[in-house]
């Protein structure tokens, strides 16, 4: 069970969030335009932080103002322009950088999203390095983006496809994903945070397992990008995989990270302009890393989005983030079990702000339905998660993930909207 | 503003909780499942055809509140039509439930409590899914549909 800790309920605790830090959730709100407008003529209460975050007004300004002066395309003109797209573009690689503490800015290759990243790797590592026999490991809580280009991949290569089994909890059952480990396993790919259960898998550990046996892994970093502080270099993750869209930043922008030892080996993904350093009709030579990856004109206005995002979390500091998530979590886990008739998918003993939930009797897309009439904005359905679904034996699930703008008053909204649909199909 | 009774009609919720011709059809000659993937709804219906005519219906599977009473009452108001008929029903009911109608007259009994759904974009295909899998099953395809 997630441990929940004793907590009085009522507006004057909820009033009191003011973390030691000096992290205020009020101020913070501020910072995001959408959060002031009304949904259904009511103050919109989002907490479906996991399919997509909201962006703070650094994000916006910081896109509007790279479009309104530095716009040029990059790594071509001698032009002034192109020299101002050029430097915000390598300067929010640098920042992703430090972001994820990778050893080099070579190592952040600019993708549309963690999707597009996984299917890098796939697509490259995983064709270069995979033959008939061979075998891809993952867990049964991946999301599809982390199942699907693997099964394409052992299809094309008539390898095998494992997953690791989960317990009760949602959690990983790390002996399982040891004896898992074989000769025959070519690469392991599995999420930092699980979206469908908030589960925080051990990564440091299953990372030394794999190396032990000399098996690169690739993490799945969309939830935890945004929820956790990333050391790739602490972790040891051959890759790493992200959205900006999940990480208060722009859509379609997201980020892959990898060794470079293993990058400058790897095939290139696309063919196109700024991938080559040279293309004669007889040989193409290919561009260095991270170039070599990123074959024709970059979402250059999303990274500089992303990098402000990146910042804006750097400001309020990612520790302080995590304190604000856990204690939104503790409470919401809290609240919500007490519900009669409440049942909580995914009670993993570490477990970050995504809270899944079934009630009796309702399906959970008529929860998401009235829940939505009061301005509350929850996930419903299988999260791109079916696997885990059939695990819990569930067709869907309610979920509530939270963001660092959400309060503890909009989970006491979030509570009197699910008394009232049980009033509604009473 | 959309009134949630509008959507949750009594009869539909009492239909949700209380499926009418909730089983397997024995001796059924045409069956087909139906999937909304965005939703995990999964329902198949089950036919017993007398040449041109829908002798017999059933369904089962899950789904939310709106597929649940949609199939069943669908069962109610189908049986003993003709496929040409049922196809007019199902493009009527269709056009009621997208909002569409323009009132056209023709009787829709019961089925016009699911007017309401219009009001909810999202929930068309909810209320659709049970009609698209008998479609699927009087074609006879093995194929199963699906709402995305
Ligand atoms: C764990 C996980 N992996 C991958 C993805 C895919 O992210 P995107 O659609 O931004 O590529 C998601 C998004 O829902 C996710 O939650």
């Amino acid at each position: 069970m997630t441990r929940v800790l004793s907590m009085a309920s009522g507006s004057a605790q909820a009033a009191l969030q003011e973390t030691p830090s000096g992290f205020d959730v009020h101020r913070v709100r501020a910072d995001f335009p959408i959060l002031q407008r009304k949904v259904r003529g009511r103050d919109l209460v989002y907490l479906d932080n996991a399919a997509t975050s909201q962006k703070p007004a650094a994000v916006i300004e910081a896109i509007s103002r790279y479009y309104e002066r530095d716009n040029s395309n990059i790594h071509r003109g001698v032009h002034y322009l192109a020299e101002r797209a050029t430097a915000e573009f390598e300067a929010a690689r640098k920042t992703i950088q430090s972001f994820l503490n990778a050893a080099r800015p070579e190592e952040i290759i600019f993708v549309r999203s963690a999707t597009e990243a996984i299917n890098l790797v796939a697509q490259t590592y995983g064709r270069a390095h995979l033959a008939a026999g061979d075998e891809v490991l993952i867990t049964a809580m991946e999301h599809h983006s982390d199942i699907v280009p693997w099964q394409l991949l052992c299809e094309e290569k008539q390898a095998r496809l494992r997953v690791a089994p989960i317990n009760d909890a949602g959690e990983l059952i790390l002996e399982e994903f040891e004896r898992l480990l074989s000769p025959r396993t070519k690469i392991v790919a599995v999420a930092h945070i699980s979206n469908a259960l908030g589960t925080i898998n051990p990564l440091a550990t299953m990372v030394r397992m794999a190396h032990d046996k000399g098996i690169p892994v690739l993490v799945d970093g969309a939830q935890a990008a945004p929820r956790l502080p990333v050391d790739v270099q602490e972790l040891d993750c051959d890759f790493y995989a992200f959205s900006g869209h999940k990480a208060y930043g722009p859509t379609g922008i997201g980020v892959l990270y990898g060794k470079l030892a293993l990058l400058e080996k790897m095939p290139p993904y696309q063919g196109g302009g700024d991938m080559i350093s040279s293309v004669t009709f007889e040989k193409t030579t290919f561009n260095k890393v991270p170039h070599k990856f990123e074959a024709g004109t970059p979402d250059m206005a999303g990274a500089v989005g992303l990098r402000a995002a990146l910042e804006y979390l750097n400001g309020l500091g990612l520790p302080n983030i995590v304190a604000h998530e856990h204690e939104l979590l503790t409470y919401a886990t809290d609240a919500i079990s007490r519900i009669p008739g409440i049942r909580v998918i995914g009670t993993a003993r570490e477990k970050a702000g995504v809270l899944s939930f079934v009630l009796d009797g309702v399906h959970p897309h008529d929860m998401g339905t009235i829940l939505d009439q009061e301005g509350i904005a929850i996930r419903t359905g299988h999260h791109c998660a079916q696997p885990v679904m059939e695990r819990f034996a569930v067709d869907a699930t309610a979920r509530a993930s939270f963001g660092l703008y959400n309060t503890k008053e909009e989970i006491d909204a979030l509570v009197r909207g699910i008394q009232k649909v049980k009033e509604v199909f009473a | 503003m959309a009134d949630l009774r509008d959507l949750y009609q009594e009869l539909i919720l009492e239909h949700s909780k209380a499926p009418r011709n909730y089983r397997q059809l024995a001796g059924a000659d045409h069956k087909a499942e139906g999937f909304n993937p965005l939703c995990g709804d999964h329902f198949t219906v089950y036919l017993k055809m007398d040449g041109d005519s829908i002798q017999d219906i059933a369904f089962q599977g899950s789904g939310c509140a709106i597929s649940k009473a949609s199939a069943s009452m669908m069962t109610q108001s189908i049986k003993g039509k003709t496929k040409e008929q049922a196809k007019e029903l199902f493009e009527h009911f269709h056009r009621t439930v997208t909002g569409t109608a323009n009132g056209d007259g023709s009787d829709l009994g019961k089925l016009t409590v699911f007017a309401g759904v219009s009001e909810f974009p999202t929930r068309v295909k909810c209320a659709t899914l049970a009609w698209h899998t008998l479609q699927a099953a009087l074609e006879g395809s093995q194929e199963s549909v699906s709402t995305e």
